[in-house]
């Protein structure tokens, strides 16, 4: 996973309450074995009209957005599915932060298992915050995670928090499979609590 | 453990059973006691093991079945599409190279891993139970902590049987008295979303109580507990009964003979207990409960059958009048219409929501003598191998097929269109499923969730339509 230590970039204003994983990244795309190449269809059905033309109304065809790295929405970014074909569909696509009022639960997760940085801030503030986006390709917003804040064009800072475990996983890149399984002796006697005797094992030739 | 003498939640009580460790910031080592892998969400995670060299920790806790991708008429044939072929090919691949047991295309058993996992007894009470899908809340019917995850914890928990969360915040959500007649765990449902909303659960898991619950078959438990995701929950829960025990007993994976009943006394434990502290209460009566559809493209936008589609104008903030408005658009529908006569193109009773046979009872007692209305595509895809099998014992496929619709093969079908079963585009639908975004059934369908009951209902007279108004007529 890639680090997220600081981002200056373009952000791209949606100002839509509960945007779904299915809108993300519709269904019929996630019959890949990979997780790379879902950023052409992320968001196809708002994107793309029936013959694959971009529609021109949509903010992520529009300049600059089209090159956003980062997204502003409303309430409950991510509801739905809990695939993580949404996130790889914004990432690669280009987007590394993502900022919103309220986020579903796996989505929240899976961004971060991702290197994308999900911020949680107030209603008001991702309206001012979709403001400055609107100003054009010169309107920057920085993200700095190792201080916890968003820089405006401005020059005016907005604090936000982030989960201390999570920062620290974020800010070194880390897979964190590797850092659990350090805890390989607490989890294989956690196996074998006498109170654990009744979970019964499934044999492989007993499932047909 | 943090285990204190304070009263605790069926939540707590299961989460504290599986904590392993403790991190410095709260974050937990949970134990996973079963792990359910289906074709979609998997291949990146197998993947990723390959890559680092990693094995399965615990094959004999992971179980793997094929459904969201698979076709669901003839299985004898080639699955026609590619992509999803090479899905499954590659589930089985990496089943095979892990020794992970594997429920395959064309078993008797294969269906639906929500259906699935409870029907074999691999989904027992008391379990902490994960699966790359958000419908994994189903199993909390159980009494099991069941949810969700993404394909890197996916992952994860092959690589250590384990996940990294925090605790939840518990809510409870009390449905008391008795539901009226033709009202379903459906219904229940949509009303609880339509009262706090897509977004009411985030961050809790719910404990679902009172009477009304107690009352529900384990079919419309989970039913109820499926949809706990689209309310916004991690999970659902309801703590396990003798409703639960007589479930399970006797089910392929359960305990047998004494281990059975050591399991049961530890079961019998998870209740929430006097005094427990809830972040969120929320309380319905089951009589105010009547049969419900959505109007719209969110499930929380849920109607009584009986209601009328609302206007932008109703609303004072602008982004939910807009959204209201492109709701209305998408779906075809005029503010302050009467939901009740909308035409329908297809019916789909099916999806880890509505596939069980008690599901397929309820649709047949309304279809039964009657024929599927013209012009109407109406399907059953029953949710597993078994369930068809049981419902064609009893004849259900016979009045299904002789009213006109169509009998199929187990899968997740027209509930998220990966598979052939799509909408095409500005196809009404009332579904079984769960979900009703945008697309959801196919680009530009038109999803109404509703009960089996009402979809019957809807097949049979060819719009949605109260479906107590047909129950009358029969008796």
């Amino acid at each position: 996973m890639d680090k997220f230590t600081e981002l200056t970039a373009i952000a791209a204003p949606m100002p839509t309450e509960n945007i779904d994983t299915d809108q993300i990244i519709p269904a019929r795309f996630l019959k890949t074995i990979q997780r790379t190449g879902l950023g052409k269809n992320a968001f196809a059905a708002q994107r793309y009209d029936a013959d694959g033309n971009e529609k021109p109304d949509f903010v992520l065809n529009q300049e600059p957005f089209r090159h956003a790295e980062i997204l502003i929405t409303y309430d409950n970014l991510g509801c739905g599915s809990s695939r993580e074909h949404a996130p790889w569909a914004l990432l690669d696509f280009g987007i590394r932060c993502v900022i919103a009022p309220s986020f579903a639960d796996i989505f929240f997760n899976n961004c971060f298992k991702n290197g994308i940085l999900p911020i949680p801030l107030p209603r008001e503030i991702c309206d001012e915050l979709m403001d400055d986006a609107r100003q054009g390709s010169n309107s920057r917003l920085t993200v700095d995670l190792e201080r916890q804040v968003i820089v405006r064009p401005n020059g005016e800072t907005i604090a936000f928090e982030v989960d201390p475990f999570r920062r620290h996983m974020l800010l070194e890149g880390l897979d964190d499979i590797g850092q659990t399984m350090a805890h390989d002796t607490e989890i294989s006697s956690f196996e074998h609590r006498p109170s654990r005797a009744w979970v019964p094992s499934i044999t492989i030739g007993t499932v047909k | 453990m943090p285990v204190t003498n304070s009263p605790r939640t069926l939540f707590d009580k299961i989460w504290d059973d599986h904590v392993v460790e403790r991190l410095e910031d709260g974050t937990c080592i949970l134990y996973i006691d079963r792990h359910l892998v289906h074709e979609v969400t998997s291949p990146q995670a197998f993947e990723g093991l390959r890559m680092s060299g990693r094995r399965v920790r615990r094959p004999d806790a992971t179980v793997a079945v094929v459904d969201h991708n698979v076709p669901t008429s003839d299985r004898s044939k080639p699955i026609e599409e590619p992509q999803s072929r090479l899905q499954i090919e590659t589930l089985e691949k990496n089943v095979a190279q892990f020794g992970i047991p594997y429920f395959p295309l064309r078993s008797a058993s294969q269906g639906i891993v929500h259906v699935v996992g409870p029907e074999q007894g691999i989904s027992l009470p008391g379990m902490t139970i994960v699966c790359g899908d958000s419908h994994t809340s189903t199993h909390g019917a159980l009494g099991s902590l069941a949810f969700g995850i993404g394909t890197s914890e996916v992952e994860h928990v092959l690589a250590t049987q384990t996940i990294l969360q925090k605790p939840a915040k518990n809510m409870r959500v009390s449905v008391e008295g008795k539901v009226g007649p033709g009202v379903t765990a459906k219904d229940i449902m949509l009303a609880i979303i339509g009262r706090i909303g897509t977004a009411g659960g985030t961050g809790h898991v719910i404990e679902f109580a009172g009477s009304a619950i107690r009352d529900l078959d384990m079919a419309g438990r989970m039913t109820l507990c499926n949809m706990s995701i689209e309310a916004g929950a991690r999970a659902g829960l309801v703590a396990p009964d003798e409703t639960t025990f007589a479930y399970v007993k006797g089910r392929p994976f359960a305990p047998k003979g004494g281990a059975f009943d050591q399991a049961c006394d530890y079961w019998r434990s998870l209740v929430s207990d006097e005094g427990a502290y809830f972040d969120t209460e929320v309380t319905l009566a089951a009589e105010e409960i009547i049969p419900s559809v959505t109007w719209g493209t969110s499930p929380q936008d849920v109607l009584p059958i009986d209601g009328s589609v609302p206007s932008p104008s109703d609303v004072a903030d602008p982004a939910r009048a807009a959204q209201i408005q492109r709701a209305l658009d998408y779906m075809g529908l005029e503010a302050g219409q009467k939901i009740a006569g909308t035409p329908v193109d297809v019916v789909f009773i099916g999806s880890c929501t509505n596939s069980r046979l008690e599901d397929l009872r309820a649709a047949a007692d309304v279809v039964r003598g009657r024929h599927v209305a013209k012009g109407v595509r109406a399907m059953i895809v029953p949710g597993s191998g078994l369930v068809k099998h049981a419902a064609e014992a009893e004849g259900l496929d016979k009045v299904f097929l002789d009213a006109g619709f169509e009998w199929r093969e187990a899968g997740c079908s027209m509930c998220l269109g990966m598979n052939p079963d799509r909408l095409t585009p500005g196809q009404r639908c009332a579904s079984t499923s769960n979900r009703n975004f945008e697309g959801r059934q196919g680009p530009d369908g038109r999803t109404h969730l509703c009960s089996p009951a009402m979809a019957a209902a809807a097949a049979v007279t060819g719009r949605l339509c109260d479906v107590r108004e047909l129950v009358k007529e029969t008796v």
